[in-house]
């Protein structure tokens, strides 16, 4: 059991939010005081995005966020020594989420190593193939305690939402749409179908919706779905207002209550 | 089952695969599931053939160029695409992939385009078969490509700037992806070089493979061998050196020689010489050889010919260049753009500077007299004129 485990077991009915943010944005040394304010602001766990060059699947807000992270100098290597104190100052879940050229290039096994190291838990890479991680890489992954994170679109068939949630030991990542980050969840019928389907296939695994999330009225409409619900661009968008750390708290409250 | 196709996992080797977020999954697995079925119908192979013969105008000829020849002290033809429609070997592809899209059912396509000659051969076969066209394209490659951007829009396509990142081929292929994602369901997505997911390095290169089926038949016209003693192509992407190569991979007679860009020098910092700078990595969905930092992000890369200007090659590049089955060179710009001139006063044929690298090669390599050459001459020069002019200061 894992810290992402043990917040999906003791949750209750609670509505679980978690927060997207890439490190290195808007400043190098930013990531740690931001993980750290919004678990005061109660965050109920954390996505800390690793920068890559080619962010196919973000929209506008994050792939600004992960250049402007970039041009500070922020790479793995660098992100994992500012997590060295992160179990000092964070108690909640905290996984990394970004692109696997990064990752392999750090060497997977070494940041499975590093992830674990730190008190990392999760890991979301979206463009690492399922079957690599299950040919290749899950014993990495179980050894270090690791949660390795799927995501599941409205296009995704059963078959392979099963084969998913069998693979799956944290959460599986339903997103709103088939889209880029950034997009607004408008909930159509379509969607709440899509969303009772995935809720009816009663999966083993925690769902948690992300993509579109970003107020009160997104995460209602998604939790009533869902276990939980992340926002990433609303929150990435924050971070590049002067006084960004005093307004988490508020912006926090904003979705919770 | 040749060691240098791909594999039924959708790998050359450890090079290939599908390293795709799941958004775009059941896109890759619809095209992966179906292409080698459709593109095997015989319907489809009518209409494939056929268009090429009547619209694309193929068969290209292989003309034996005798000046060019006699400089070089061995028999050098060249494989002519750059008489093809639209005036490169792009069409060979983008015609494929249009009719594969029409037997998918799908309404609208998307391609990303660098020089601008993918996106006008996209473009093109949209206007021929009536479909909703959208190219991506760098804001930078834009303002220098105009005549194509015009081209494009004449042909009823829309062209929208990429303008995140470098704003050129790299990011125009971001943007590409992003449209896919978007809209998963009625879109095709036309990739114009041999990169991507499984299967499009192999769907392309069965596509271009026309260019190596016909120089055979044409060799043994000429020759009396079906095989040349070398085959000489210039790498971006790597989509025509995969057409020329792909018929002779298995017949070791052949020397394979893929040309790369050295923009200003390999180690002058402004170069796309891949196969000397990068090492193995993920691009735009596929495990192959990049040019990338320490950290694994991907580096902006240099040529003077925007074809050539790609951080990465084909998969099944990176594989040939691992097993040694093919040989990677570089030629800077300077070396290309007095190759392209070279032809232009022998033959009477201005080359695009992409393939004024491969035929800038000849002039490294040593003959003994006798030997059968076959350089692709992947496109003509009309859209560099501006580049050579300034260059020669004609």
């Amino acid at each position: 059991m894992n810290r992402i485990n043990e917040l999906f077991a003791s949750n209750g009915d609670r509505r679980i939010l978690s927060i997207y943010f890439t490190a290195g944005y808007p400043a190098l040394d930013s990531t740690l005081a931001i993980a750290e304010t919004l678990e005061k602001a109660g965050a109920d766990f954390l996505e800390i995005g690793f920068p890559y060059s080619d962010p196919v699947a973000d929209g506008p807000v994050i792939q600004h966020s992960s250049e402007v992270a970039l041009r500070n100098g922020m790479t793995l290597q660098r992100l994992f020594e500012q997590l060295s104190n992160l179990r000092k100052h964070v108690s909640i879940p905290v996984l990394l989420m970004g692109y696997v050229n990064p990752v392999l290039q750090y060497g997977v096994e070494r940041f499975c190593q590093s992830c674990s190291d730190v008190g990392v838990d999760g890991v979301i890479v979206p463009d690492l193939p399922m079957y690599e991680y299950e040919e290749l890489y899950r014993p990495v992954f179980e050894t270090n305690g690791l949660s390795n994170i799927f995501l599941v679109t409205p296009q995704t068939s059963e078959a392979r939402i099963r084969k998913i949630d069998e693979l799956s030991n944290g959460f599986i990542y339903l997103l709103s749409s088939s889209a880029t980050t950034g997009k607004n969840l408008s909930v159509s019928e379509r969607t709440e179908a899509y969303f009772s389907r995935i809720q009816a296939m009663q999966l083993k695994n925690p769902v948690v919706i992300g993509f579109g999330i970003s107020d009160r009225g997104t995460f209602l409409r998604a939790t009533d779905y869902a276990d939980g619900a992340i926002v990433g661009s609303a929150f990435v968008k924050l971070l590049g207002e002067a006084d960004y750390m005093e307004r988490i708290p508020e912006f926090i409250r904003q979705l919770k209550d | 089952m040749s060691e240098y196709q791909v594999n039924d996992k959708g790998y050359y080797g450890n090079f290939g695969g599908a390293y795709v977020p799941e958004m775009l999954y059941p896109n890759v697995e619809e095209l992966q599931q179906q292409y080698l079925q459709i593109i095997q119908r015989s319907d489809f192979r009518e209409e494939f053939d056929q268009l090429l013969r009547d619209y694309v105008g193929r068969p290209s000829p292989l003309y034996f160029a005798k000046r060019l020849s006699e400089r070089y002290n061995a028999n050098i033809f060249l494989k002519r695409e750059d008489l093809n429609h639209t005036g490169a070997h792009k069409i060979n592809n983008t015609i494929g992939q249009i009719l594969l899209a029409e037997r998918l059912g799908k309404k609208r396509i998307i391609a990303e385009t660098g020089a601008g000659q993918h996106g006008v051969a996209t473009a093109t076969v949209c206007a021929l078969k009536g479909l909703q066209c959208v190219v991506y394209m760098g804001a930078i490659d834009i303002e220098r490509q105009a005549p194509n951007v015009a081209r494009m829009k004449m042909m009823g396509a829309e062209v929208i700037a990429a303008t995140s990142g470098s704003r050129t081929l790299k990011d125009a292929t971001n943007e590409a992806l992003r449209d896919w994602i978007n809209n998963p369901v009625d879109t095709h997505y036309i990739i114009g070089s041999v990169v991507g997911p499984h299967p499009y390095p192999d769907m392309v290169a069965r596509f271009q493979s026309v260019i190596s089926a016909e120089t055979r038949k044409q060799l043994l016209e000429k020759t009396g061998r079906e095989t040349p003693d070398y085959a000489l192509a210039c790498v971006g992407g790597g989509s025509n050196a995969a057409g020329m190569f792909y018929h002779f991979l298995d017949e070791p007679s052949v020397s394979l020689v893929a040309v790369e860009a050295a923009g200003k020098g390999v180690h002058s910092g402004e170069s796309a010489a891949t196969t000397v700078l990068g090492r193995e990595g993920v691009l735009h969905g596929s495990r192959s050889i990049v040019m990338q930092t320490d950290d694994g992000q991907v580096v902006e890369p240099y040529s003077i010919s925007a074809g050539l200007d790609y951080p990465g090659i084909g998969p099944q590049h990176a594989w040939l260049h691992k097993t040694g089955r093919a040989t990677y060179a570089c030629i800077t710009d300077d070396e290309a753009m007095r190759a392209g001139l070279l032809l232009t006063r022998l033959e009477g044929i201005i080359p695009a500077i992409e393939s004024a690298h491969a035929l800038a090669q000849l002039e490294k390599m040593v003959f003994k007299g006798g030997e059968n050459v076959v350089v692709c001459l992947s496109g003509r020069g009309d859209k560099d004129l501006d580049n050579y002019m300034k260059y020669f200061g004609f």
